[in-house]
């Protein structure tokens, strides 16, 4: 039984790799696209345009 | 200055005004020390092809002023440079001022600048620990850890009490800097110094794991500082000059989980052929390997985001330097996959193959990115109306990239002539060139090299003085940038 963690941990890869399968299946999920395209749009909602002096 | 110095944003019937003294001086400081770490580094450059100009001095050995020229262009240079545009960014996308006030951004300035000062006197006086890219002695070490903790708490403080509900992507790439730099700091720094008030410190690690932690260390300044950190500005600056959003957000969601997931395990790839074992050699080159993938998904998402304005490159030199140096991020994270993979890294490595290397993506990707992030920056941080003169961007740009083929094509050609001369075996099985031939064969190539180096200083003087007369409100009267006669007729599209 002690040795099932140990096991697990020597299988680190794995996990990280469906961690981020989990990550790219969230992100490219398509009810979500609308939402997170939105947020590039966040650099151009304040008004920096050079004063004139 | 002072009436100038507050930009004001309204929130409901609240007024913030923006911290830019502090997003100045980091600005003035990265011109400075760019032009100072340029410098040194024609000094050096000219130093190897005539070796008489190490004077005989101490003091002015390559061996000494070449940390100060990787640490005054790493550190002093792309440092100043993350720390104007993250805090610039940080502020403008999360529409707050800095967190911990004007004397707290002041601290974080004048600290970051006694570091590097502290870190060049060392270097010039032979106090070093022989770590690359981590020379600074134990008490410079902790001083730097000081300051980044205080870098950290503004950065983070002010993403806390934000007013935008998302933190936009460029200030996950800015703390993903932050924080990795803070851990690979401390990790590989872990010393004890020999004396109560001496300088000297021995590192805490021997043998091969002392050299796995330097590389994990040292790949990691690369992938975190120099990768991750300039992406943040190519993610704001980008579509700021290009005045489009990113071409796809979500992908830069997968770009920044994939890079900070990989580089973390690349550093095995400088050890390769030492007594570290195959296996971590081999894990090394693999995670380098798949590297490719985030970084052309990064570079193609900086580059498409210029589709349907590409003609905006023709008028804007200001973007031109921030795309071509995306396009440079994208040639020199493929060729670092490549230079990994053990059979091409027999031939590459300890060669003049790898600065080559480096300096692509030094020179093209970090340096003209900033070239762009400062140009973008200054005439707004100033109020003025625009840059002083878009010629001078121009031709800084023309000769910062002839510099850089002049430099790469030379390292490429006098690199793979050295490994291919390292490895020339006669009939009888005895090397065919004695060290000093490899030397003198290089010669040639190391003067087009320094040549290179000094067309890259000569720009960014340019730079420099456009950028003085900016501050000035000076205006150049100068023609508009002239636009091609076909695209007269018909706009790109």
């Amino acid at each position: 039984m002690n040795d099932l963690p140990a096991f697990l941990r020597e299988l680190w890869v794995v996990w990280l790799f469906l961690l981020f399968v989990g990550i790219v299946a969230w992100t490219w999920w398509p009810s979500r696209k609308e939402k997170l395209e939105r947020h590039a749009r966040i650099p151009f909602d304040d008004e920096d345009r050079p004063h004139a002096r | 200055m002072a009436s100038i110095a507050v930009s004001r944003v309204e929130t409901g019937a609240q007024a913030q005004a923006y911290n830019e003294d502090v997003v100045r001086w980091f600005t003035i400081a990265t011109v400075f020390w760019g032009i100072v770490g340029f410098l040194v580094g024609v000094v050096i450059a000219f130093q190897l092809a005539y070796p008489v100009l190490n004077l005989d001095l101490e003091w002015t050995t390559f061996g000494r002023l070449r940390p100060l020229h990787t640490s005054a262009v790493i550190f002093a240079f792309g440092g100043n440079a993350l720390m104007a545009t993250s805090l610039y960014v940080v502020q403008r996308t999360c529409r707050v001022p800095l967190f911990g006030g004007p004397l707290l951004a002041a601290f974080l300035f004048w600290g970051y600048q006694l570091f590097i000062v502290m870190a060049a006197l060392g270097y010039v006086t032979g106090v070093t620990q022989g770590r690359e890219y981590a020379e600074p002695e134990w008490y410079v070490d902790l001083w730097i850890t000081i300051v980044w903790v205080v870098y950290l708490v503004v950065f983070f403080g002010t993403l806390l009490t934000r007013r935008e509900p998302h933190i936009y992507v460029a200030n996950w790439f800015y703390l993903a800097f932050i924080v990795t730099i803070a851990m690979l700091h401390i990790v590989n720094n872990l010393a004890l110094p020999v004396s109560f008030l001496g300088a000297k410190s021995y590192s805490l690690f021997s043998g091969v794991q002392d050299a796995l932690t330097q590389w994990w260390y040292g790949h990691n300044a690369v992938g975190f500082f120099l990768t991750a950190g300039f992406l943040g500005i190519m993610y704001y600056f980008v579509p700021k000059q290009a005045e489009r959003p990113v071409y796809s957000y979500r992908l830069s969601i997968i770009h920044f989980w994939a890079l900070i997931f990989l580089y973390i395990w690349a550093g095995p790839h400088h050890l390769h052929f030492t007594a570290l074992p195959d296996w971590a050699q081999v894990l090394g080159m693999t995670f380098s390997l798949m590297l490719w993938m985030p970084s052309w998904g990064g570079m193609i998402n900086g580059l498409m985001t210029l589709s349907g304005a590409w003609d905006k490159l023709r008028t804007d030199p200001v973007l031109r330097f921030l795309v071509v140096s995306v396009a440079f991020y994208g040639m020199s994270t493929f060729e670092g996959p490549l230079m990994s993979i053990r059979q091409v890294n027999a031939l590459s490595h300890y060669t003049d193959w790898t600065v080559g290397h480096v300096h692509s993506g030094a020179l093209g990707w970090v340096a003209f990115v900033s070239f762009g992030a400062v140009y973008y920056l200054v005439p707004r941080l100033w109020r003025v109306q625009r840059l002083y003169s878009l010629k001078l961007v121009e031709w800084h740009f023309w000769i910062a990239t002839l510099g850089i083929v002049l430099y790469i094509t030379a390292m490429w050609v006098s690199g793979i002539m050295q490994g291919l001369m390292w490895r020339s075996y006669d009939s009888l099985g005895f090397l065919q060139f004695s060290f000093i031939e490899t030397v003198e064969a290089m010669h040639p190539f190391y003067v087009i090299r320094a040549f290179g180096g000094v067309l890259f200083l000569t720009g960014a003087l340019i730079m420099a003085y456009n950028l003085y007369r900016t501050t000035k409100g000076d205006i150049r009267a100068e023609e508009p940038m002239p636009v091609g006669a076909a695209a007269r007729l018909a706009p790109a599209e």
